[in-house]
């Protein structure tokens, strides 16, 4: 019921169309296409970092170890509200991967995990983040890079 | 495929059990998550910084203020019979504005009509002392608020505030407190967000703080624009959020992580 009105994201559109109240225009957002639970194609053309994708998961803005353990030994609070990250790459695979992190509302429209590439659908934004996804293309893609490198 | 399956399995979930309220039984207080050192200090007086706050609130309850030259105490006189019960019924609804108002809105409400002083602002020291001391002698009373049936659509609309997704990380309070309470977000016990011991003192604020600080911290916590203190929102979730804990015992001043 909490999702009732919501909008399923239009991705390719929402970089073009979206304006949002207060009149600050969204951060245009890099076009990608999903393929049956997938987004198969990097959102930057390029291959991410995994080491810099590993230092963000670990990163307190970036919201992950709110919710998720994994395989961050040094990091002391980790959250259980959400699954083990270890072996991601396993289970996973590097599309997939992408479109949990893009748009995981997707996959299951009653989750709880963020959506970390998405502007619209969203109520009350706060003015600081507003018209602004959470993390960057360039974020998505190190990130992607180094949860296909958990193995088990 | 795990992957698969997780998702299949949280489908599940989804439509079985999530975002049920939490049956009476299972109610918790969020002193029940805190640890034992945690609990000592809100149980002892002598330990609880809080009472602090009461003790300066008892000084003002007696000090004559505003051009009427009258104190609380020329109209209540004393608080721990008059005032007893009081903070557990509270937010209440106030036949002037037709709104329901809290308990800081209420004692301003008295300053302004009643000593004819200028309203205290929110989260100033005095504001919270009164609160403090007025609530304390609720201490143990179970909660009441929202018997009153005038109060029925301001709790609807504090319910649908509680149920409403927001902000950047696209979560309601229910998401957390309804349907994740056992779960640790980070290094914080999520608890049920039950409002039993406001205004309590913070070891995080390093201070006393009024329960619209706490709402106004989870709404920013999501991501989303936090309503102005005395909001309407505000107090229409403080008033769901009471309401939600009836029969609990108002623990004020409390003592939270
Ligand atoms: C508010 C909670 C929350 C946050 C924050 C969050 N997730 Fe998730 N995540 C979940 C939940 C819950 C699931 C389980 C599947 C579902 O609900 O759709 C999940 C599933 C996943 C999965 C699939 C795991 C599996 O075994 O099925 C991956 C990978 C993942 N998240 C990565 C991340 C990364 C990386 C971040 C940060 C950029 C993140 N998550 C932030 C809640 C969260
Ligand atoms: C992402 C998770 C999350 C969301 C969403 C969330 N909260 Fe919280 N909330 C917490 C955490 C963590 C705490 C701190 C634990 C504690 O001390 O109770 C907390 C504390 C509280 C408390 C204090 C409980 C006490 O014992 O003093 C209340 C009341 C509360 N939240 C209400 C709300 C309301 C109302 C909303 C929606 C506007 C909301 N929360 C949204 C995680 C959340």
């Amino acid at each position: 019921m909490a999702r009732e009105g919501f909008r399923i994201s239009a991705p390719l559109l929402a970089g073009a169309l979206l304006a949002l109240p207060g009149g600050v225009a969204a951060q245009d957002l890099r076009s990608y296409a999903v393929v049956g639970d997938a987004i198969p194609r990097s959102l930057t053309g390029a291959v991410g970092d995994a080491a810099r994708g590993r230092a963000l998961v670990v990163e307190r803005s970036s919201t992950c170890i709110l919710c998720h353990s994994g395989p961050f030994p040094e990091q002391k609070f980790q959250g259980d509200l959400a699954p083990d990250l270890s072996g991601s790459g396993s289970h996973a695979s590097e599309g997939q991967l992408r479109l949990r992190l893009v748009d995981a509302s997707r996959l299951n429209a009653a989750t709880i995990m963020p959506s970390y590439y998405r502007v619209d659908g969203l109520d009350r934004v706060g003015t600081l983040w507003r018209g602004k996804p959470i993390l960057s293309a360039e974020q998505i893609e190190d990130i992607v890079a180094y949860l296909v490198s958990l193995r088990e | 495929m795990r992957f698969a399956g997780a998702i299949a399995a949280v489908l599940l979930i989804a439509n079985t059990g999530f975002a049920a309220a939490i049956p009476q039984a299972d109610r918790r207080s969020g002193y029940d998550f805190m640890k034992p050192d945690t609990k000592a200090m809100q149980d002892e007086d002598t330990a609880n910084p809080g009472m602090l706050w009461v003790l300066d609130g008892e000084a003002l309850w007696k000090r004559k203020a505003g051009t009427a030259n009258k104190a609380c105490a020329d109209c209540h006189s004393d608080a721990r019979t008059s005032m007893k019960g009081v903070a557990a019924r509270y937010p209440a609804f106030d036949k002037a504005t037709g709104r329901p108002l809290d308990l800081e809105q209420r004692i301003n409400s008295c300053r302004t009509n009643q000593q004819q002083a200028t309203p205290l602002p929110f989260e100033s020291r005095e504001l919270l002392a009164l609160t403090a001391f007025v609530a304390r002698q609720s201490q143990g009373v179970p909660i009441e608020t929202g018997a009153d049936p005038q109060l029925v659509p301001f709790i609807a609309k504090g319910h649908e505030l509680y149920m409403q997704r927001q902000g950047q990380l696209n979560l309601s309070c229910a998401n957390c407190h309804d349907d994740n309470w056992d779960k640790r977000l980070a290094g914080s016990a999520i608890t049920q967000g039950h409002p039993t011991g406001y205004p309590l003192y913070r070891l995080e604020w390093q201070s006393l703080g009024s329960l619209q600080r706490r709402l106004r911290a989870c709404i920013t916590g999501i991501r989303a624009q936090a309503y102005d203190y005395g909001a309407p929102e505000l107090v229409e979730l403080e008033l769901y959020l009471m309401s939600r804990a009836r029969g609990m015992p108002l623990e004020a001043p409390a003592v939270r992580p």
